[in-house]
Formats: structure tokens, C-alpha cells, sequence
């Protein structure tokens, strides 16, 4: 069963670098490491600057999956060794089990500053949907969380949520955006179950009842919609309005969530994955420049 | 900032908030609790340039304040509730 | 004066008939996709079992997640003042009861009439319902009615920290992973379903005697885990625990 929900996860993983900068000129080098219950993500900085990066799947543990994500950014770079690092931050659900972190910051400090940093610091909500929670933060112009509510008891509105129904529908993760718009005539309403098990058996029985399988992705993409929608509402939402994580890439979800909330999201050419660690080696980055950064011995 | 502990299920809104501008960190609400939900961290892990303690819900009973904090939470009556009497600085306040 | 309650529920529906305060026929079905058809069901199978004719019977209450469907209903009353009805009917002295079926769970105080004082809903939630620990068995490969006495085979304490279903599911795949015992996985899985069942009772107070009713109430492992959770020895439970709500809704027939 668990191999076959890889199957349906199997989203592209990438890494990256940056050919402008030559990182042998910088001050600080520092990184972040956002170990989430899906998706590892390492951002290695230079003064500040988005060096390079790797973005891939989380693996058994914590400790590995960090290890694999910094060598899968300094595969990228292809030039550096891990000792050129002067700070390192952990975030996200594994935070505490990153074995070469200096330290660690929640992710609610990391989306913020981290959405600062990928889409300007006229972002003021920040919705991030994780594997396994919901986040909505509300920052100043700086990034710095004003206001956080994170969901992180039920499985309704989750990216684990989206997981068991691409399983039980049978249509990969990466597909899901695109096929739920695929029904002929009006868009099927919600399913009326929040709780991911009661939408589950009412999904069984709208397929018994003749519903297509992309009529019911709809229904269920709909009401993940509205529960996100729900704790988006319960902090308000201030203008501008970002999204970052994998759940950003899923229009599924999305599209039938901003029209909700009445203004465009803000566009932003980096992955939105990144936006954690991206945040950790920034806060990296500024406690280097505030003279707290590694005693070096 | 205002932090929100807790989470929405289907059956409904189970938020502590906790304003840790008004926060000094004095744990009066750490013993006022009778489940014991709070605790005082030395640095706020959601504002890692803050030096100051503050209050926080405990790491595991995030999940389950709708279960913790049922017993002080009568339906049919809204008495005030301890950890809200006892937070001389007016920082917390819930949803219920 | 004959009287029938018939309780849609989303797993079951029954039906008690009830002729001078003694009850002459029971019958419950699966309710599956059509209430309709499962509410008349469960009528003609009370009716064959008291050996009456449908035109005996004097009034008929509805009640349930589906209580629009029992469409020969006189009137509908609502689970709470059904489940204390007929809590209190079973047992005089009840004044606490919890009901919990395969889709909701709920509690109330009851005064000596068995009228609702104070309640508490877990609705719309399967961490609070029979639907957790039918999720849970799937996962453990156990099915429903076996989950129970195998839980009962354990003495040992193993907590769970998720408190939704499908993450509780992951959980206890890990607890198979790790090598532990069915039989500790599955109490620990009626545990931590007892301690919110039990928070919800906490909410409106703990009073003697405590009653369960709803089909959650057969199984063995989760009376045990309450009985741990409550701390108390006895929790009354009738023979047949699921027509708890229906029992209820014939007596209010009768009492109007």
C-alpha cells in the first residue's frame, strides 16, 4: 500500500543553481533545511542570496532525508564542501532532527520570511498548505509573523488529504489539477464531508451512483477549497496574498480557492517549495550579520 | 505577534490565542492550567530574533485542545476560564 | 398503546416496537444508499417479531442522521432527548449516557425524566466515532469485530499522538513496521478513541450512573478503555445497546 502511494506522488524533484554569483567572494554562506512529512528542501545563501538549491521527496527519516537534500543542492553547485557552511538552519516538521543544523526555527518563521524573500515585502498573508497541516500567517514588511494559525490535528484540506484520494481515485498527484476540470456541463458541488474518511466513503458512493472520476475529484477539490478557505478567513486575509509550498502548483485547489478570497495571488518565478528553507538561511543570514552566528573554534 | 494554537476539525473552532507582544513569559498560566497545556519557552521558536521567554501551548497538546480543554468549557455556560483570569497581561484569549 | 421508534443511523437503522412499556419487537438493517427502504425494512422486521399488524401500531416517532427519511413518522425528536429517553427507561437511575454509533458520538446529563440538562456533540468527525476503529482495523487487517476482544488480550500501554483518523492510520502502519503486537496496537487504538469519547463526557460532568448505548457500546476493548479512562467499575450498557436512541423515540411516542 505505501508503494503505491509513492506512485501517485511521484512529483518531479530539481535542483538548481545560481551562475551569477561567485559564492568564494561571500561573507556568510548559510543554509536551511526544510524537512517536511512529504518533500525535503535545502537553500544554500550567500550573503543573502539564493545560491542553489535541491527540492525532493522526504525519505524514511529525518537525518537522511536533510543529509540528501543538502547534497542534492551542493550537487548543483558541484564546486562546494559542506565546511564552507557558517550557519545552518533547520525547519519544517523535522526540524529537530537535522544532525548538521546549528539550529532550529519553526516553519510558520520560515514561510514568512521566506515569502518575503520570494515574492517582495509587499506580502502580507501567506497561505502555506503542507503535507500534513495548513499554515496562515499574516507578516510585516519585513517578514516578520504578526499573526499564525496552523492546522495540524486533521487530515481535511491537507496535502495527505489530496494523497488519499489521488489514491482512491486512481489519478496521479501531478494530473489532479488539470483532470478535476474535466467534467461535462455545470462543476459538481463539494463533497459535504470536511473529515477525510466520511469524504472518502461518500466519494464510494458518487461513484456507485454513475459520477465520473473527474466529477468527483472536483467535488472533492472544492471542498478542500473551502476548509483551506476556512482558516484563510478565520486570520483574514491582508493584501498581498502568497502562496507557497507544493499545493501552490495544484490549480486545482487554487483556482477554486482565490476567487474566495477576491484578489490575485501574488506570481513568482522560484519554486514555491523553497519558501521554507529559504526562510532558515535567511534568519542564518542575519544572526551571521548580528555577530550570532557559529563560534568558529 | 498573535499566536494561534489549535486547530479546526469538522466539528469545530478550538483556538487558544496567545498575543506574545503582551506576553512577558511570567507562567502564571503554566499553573493556573489543571491540564496542563503551557509552557514557558526561554526563546519564541516562531521569532527567532525575540531573546525574551514567552508562552507557549505545549508541543503534543496542540492537537488536542479540543479534548484538554473541554472540562473548563461547559456548553451550556461561559464561566471565564483560569488560564484567562490568571494572565495578569491580558494576553490570552479563546475560541470556543 | 402500541408505539414505534425507528432510529436512521449511518451505519444501521432500527426499529423498537414498544406495547405497555414492554418492548415486543426489534429490527435493524444495514442502512446503506437508499434510508427509505432501510427505515421500511427495519419496520417490517419489528413488526414480524412482535406478531402484530402495521395498523396496531399507534404512533410512530423517527429520530436519527436520517430521520427525514422515516417518512410514516407522526413526529421526529432529536438523538439527545431520544438517547436520554432511553437511557433512562433501561435504567431509572442513569443520569449520565453517552451514545456513540458509527458516525458520531455524543453525551448528555440527564434529570430523572431523562431530559437533557447538558450535552455534547463530536459530530462530523470519524476520531470520535465507530468509524475510527473500523478505519483502524482495515489498517490493522483485523475486521471490526474482532478489533475488541483483541484489544482486551493486551495489558500494555502504547499512546497514540495522532488525533485525526487518516493520520492515525499512518501511525499504526508504523506501529506494524516497529513489530508491535496486534493485540497492544489495537488497545491502544481503543484507548485513545475512550480518552476523547471521555473528554467529551468530562465536558458536561461525570454523574452517576453512567449508561452507554449505540453499536460502539457491543464492542468489549472500547467499554474496557472507558471504563480505564472513567475510572469507574460499571458502566451500564443494555443487551442490546444500538436500539438505545430508537427505544427512546418509542417512549416519547407514547409520552407524546
Amino acid at each position: 500500500m505505501a508503494e503505491e502511494k509513492q506512485e501517485f506522488w511521484r512529483w518531479t524533484e530539481s535542483n538548481w543553481k545560481n551562475p551569477d554569483i561567485i559564492w568564494k567572494d561571500a561573507k556568510f554562506v548559510t543554509v536551511g533545511i526544510d524537512v517536511g512529512s512529504v518533500s525535503s528542501q535545502a537553500v544554500i545563501m550567500a550573503d543573502g542570496k539564493i545560491l542553489a538549491y535541491g527540492n525532493m521527496r522526504t525519505g524514511s527519516d529525518s537525518p537522511n532525508s536533510a543529509r540528501n537534500a543538502l547534497k542534492f543542492a551542493l550537487d548543483a553547485l558541484g564546486d562546494m564542501s559542506e565546511e564552507r557552511m557558517d550557519y545552518c538552519i533547520g525547519t519544517g516538521y523535522g526540524r529537530v532532527n537535522v544532525p548538521f543544523a546549528d539550529r532550529s526555527v519553526t516553519e510558520i518563521a520560515c514561510h514568512a520570511r521566506g515569502a518575503n524573500f520570494l515574492y517582495g515585502p509587499e506580502v502580507r498573508t501567506v497561505l502555506d498548505v503542507g503535507g500534513q497541516d495548513i499554515k496562515a500567517i499574516q507578516c510585516d514588511k519585513k517578514g516578520k509573523v504578526t499573526n499564525f494559525l496552523m492546522n495540524d490535528k486533521c487530515a481535511a484540506g491537507t496535502g495527505r488529504g489530496m494523497e488519499v484520494f489521488s489514491d482512491l481515485l486512481g489519478i496521479p498527484i501531478q494530473e489532479v489539477g488539470d483532470r478535476s476540470y474535466e467534467f461535462k456541463g455545470e462543476e459538481p458541488p463539494a463533497v459535504s464531508s470536511t473529515c477525510v474518511v466520511y469524504a472518502k466513503s461518500e466519494a464510494t458512493s458518487l461513484l456507485r451512483k454513475g459520477w465520473t472520476k473527474e466529477e468527483v475529484l472536483a467535488a472533492y477539490c472544492k471542498a478542500m477549497a473551502d476548509r483551506i478557505y476556512s482558516l484563510v478567513e478565520r486570520i483574514g486575509v491582508k493584501p498581498e496574498f502568497a502562496v507557497t509550498g507544493g499545493m501552490a502548483k495544484n490549480r486545482g485547489v487554487m483556482d477554486r480557492i482565490m476567487p474566495k478570497i477576491g484578489i490575485e495571488r501574488m506570481k513568482t518565478e522560484w519554486d514555491t517549495q523553497i519558501a521554507g528553507a529559504a526562510g532558515a538561511a535567511l534568519f542564518g543570514y542575519t544572526l551571521c550579520q548580528k555577530g550570532k552566528g557559529r563560534v568558529k573554534g | 505577534m498573535l499566536a494561534n494554537y489549535g486547530y479546526k476539525d469538522a466539528s469545530g473552532d478550538f483556538f487558544i490565542t496567545i498575543d506574545t507582544d503582551k506576553c512577558d513569559g511570567c507562567g502564571d498560566c503554566v499553573s493556573a492550567c489543571p491540564a496542563k497545556i503551557f509552557e514557558v519557552l526561554d526563546e519564541d521558536p516562531n521569532d527567532p530574533m525575540r531573546d525574551e521567554p514567552v508562552a507557549a501551548v505545549a508541543g503534543d497538546k496542540k492537537k488536542k485542545l479540543k479534548y484538554e480543554c473541554n472540562p473548563c468549557k461547559p456548553g451550556t455556560d461561559r464561566p471565564q476560564l483560569p488560564c484567562v483570569a490568571a494572565c495578569g497581561a491580558g494576553a490570552i484569549s479563546h475560541s470556543w | 398503546m402500541i408505539s414505534a421508534g425507528i432510529d436512521c443511523g449511518a451505519k444501521n437503522t432500527k426499529t423498537v416496537i414498544l406495547k405497555d412499556g414492554k418492548v415486543i419487537g426489534k429490527g435493524s438493517v444495514l442502512t446503506g444508499f437508499d434510508q427509505e427502504k432501510a427505515v421500511e425494512e427495519s419496520l417490517e422486521l419489528a413488526i414480524r417479531e412482535a406478531g402484530i399488524s402495521r395498523d396496531d401500531i399507534g404512533k410512530i416517532f423517527g429520530t436519527g442522521a436520517g430521520k427525514d427519511s422515516v417518512r410514516m413518522a407522526d413526529d421526529k425528536v432529536n438523538e439527545i432527548k431520544a438517547m436520554g429517553k432511553g437511557a433512562i427507561f433501561l435504567f431509572p437511575n442513569a443520569r449520565t449516557v453517552a451514545d456513540v454509533g458509527a458516525e458520531e458520538g455524543r453525551a448528555a446529563k440527564l434529570d430523572e425524566n431523562g431530559r437533557p440538562a447538558d450535552f455534547a456533540i463530536n459530530e462530523k468527525c470519524a476520531a470520535g466515532a465507530g468509524a475510527f476503529i473500523e478505519a483502524m482495523g482495515r489498517a490493522l487487517e483485523t475486521p471490526l469485530e474482532e478489533m475488541g476482544a483483541l484489544a482486551l488480550k493486551s495489558d500494555k500501554e502504547i499512546p497514540m499522538n495522532a488525533q485525526c483518523a487518516i493520520f492515525a492510520e499512518s501511525e499504526v502502519i508504523g506501529l506494524i513496521h516497529a513489530k508491535t503486537e496486534k493485540q497492544d496496537i489495537s488497545k491502544a487504538i481503543h484507548d485513545s478513541m475512550a480518552s476523547r469519547i471521555v473528554s467529551m463526557i468530562r465536558r458536561i460532568g461525570v454523574n452517576k450512573d453512567v449508561v452507554m448505548i449505540g453499536g460502539v457500546a457491543y464492542n468489549p476493548g472500547f467499554v474496557a478503555a472507558m471504563k480505564r479512562e472513567l475510572k469507574l467499575e460499571k458502566i451500564h450498557i443494555p443487551d442490546d445497546p444500538e436500539y438505545g436512541a430508537s427505544l427512546g423515540a418509542a417512549v416519547l411516542a407514547v409520552d407524546g
